[in-house]
């Protein structure tokens, strides 16, 4: 349930937890990885992003129904941006009118 | 609850609710359906970000060395620990310690006003460099023109993010006055946990915006 009482202690390690990782998304940028900067901090932003979630937001000790509705966010996000990518990016390889 | 009738004693408890973890567990839900809004309409600028820096690389690469990385890494910290002191209040609230309820949503605010303080310098110094687009405009050839782009993205993004903060800022001085009043107890501290979710929200987008806007390529 959502009204469980998580102890201090846990809190203060999360944010540990997000000082460091925020600390290394920095650090990687003076490493030359070519594209793989970007999937790198974008891995680290996704972990972070994954704690506040589940821990700062409760949804960890949340009902089924607040899960469920964080993932549908989720999978809304990825149909705006896959099916606006397949238009955007695909356009050029179709002979098709109006691109 | 073992006696729905005992419940309905509390003041907080609305009459159309049976009880007082109904009424909790209903406004949770409210208040994630809402983010999954907002979820989405930062999803449409998330959108045309990824697009237009697909378009223009170059340009994300020269136009994202202007802003100040010291100053980004700074406020996320700065996000980060607000988010703790968030996660804190709402701690006490539950554990029905009031004093630290007002104490923590006090530093909240603090911090609060500290990011949105380092978001004024650093606006105000793309104003003095001609970095905010328009018919003042400048910036190195080949992208005097495309690093435009850039900047409306920047501006649109951080400018919503900062928009945000200052209604969070609205709702924990609400959130403050209540708990002063000492409206919120062990039983009933719904108001502050569904005001963390919204300021841990607009941490998460934060979290997002340092490494696109600030971290482009490598240094």
């Amino acid at each position: 349930m959502s009204d469980h009482v998580a102890s201090r202690g846990l809190y203060v390690a999360i944010f540990l937890a997000l000082m460091v990782l925020t600390a290394m998304t920095v650090a990687v940028t003076y490493i030359d990885m070519g594209n793989a900067n970007l999937f790198v901090a974008m891995g680290i932003a996704v972990t972070k992003a994954t704690l506040v979630v589940l821990f700062f937001m409760h949804v960890f000790w949340s009902d089924r129904l607040i899960k469920v509705t964080v993932v549908t966010s989720l999978v809304f996000l990825v149909i705006l941006f896959a099916f606006t990518l397949n238009d955007y990016l695909g356009r050029g390889a179709l002979g098709v009118a109006g691109r | 609850m073992p006696n729905g009738h005992a419940a309905a004693h509390h003041e907080a408890l609305q009459h159309h609710f049976d009880s007082l973890q109904q009424q909790k567990d209903a406004s949770t839900f409210g208040m994630w359906v809402f983010l999954v809004t907002e979820v989405l309409f930062f999803g449409g600028l998330f959108m045309a970000y990824i697009l237009y820096r697909t378009w223009y690389p170059d340009v994300w690469l020269a136009a994202s060395h202007h802003l100040d990385v010291t100053l980004g890494a700074f406020n996320t910290a700065v996000l980060i620990l607000s988010s703790l002191t968030m996660a804190l209040a709402v701690h006490a609230a539950q554990t029905g310690n009031k004093n630290g309820t007002a104490l923590f949503l006090v530093l909240t605010m603090v911090l609060g006003v500290v990011f949105l303080g380092v978001k004024v310098v650093e606006y105000s110094d793309k104003f003095t460099h001609h970095l905010v687009p328009g018919p003042t405009f400048q910036f190195d050839a080949p992208y005097q023109r495309t690093a435009q782009i850039f900047f409306s993205i920047y501006f649109a993004m951080t400018g919503m993010h900062a928009l945000h903060m200052v209604i969070g800022e609205g709702i924990m001085l609400y959130l403050l006055v209540g708990a002063l009043k000492g409206r919120f107890s062990a039983a009933y501290y719904t108001p502050v946990e569904i005001g963390g979710l919204y300021w841990h929200f607009v941490d998460i987008i934060w979290i997002f915006l340092f490494p696109l806007l600030y971290l482009v390529g490598h240094h």
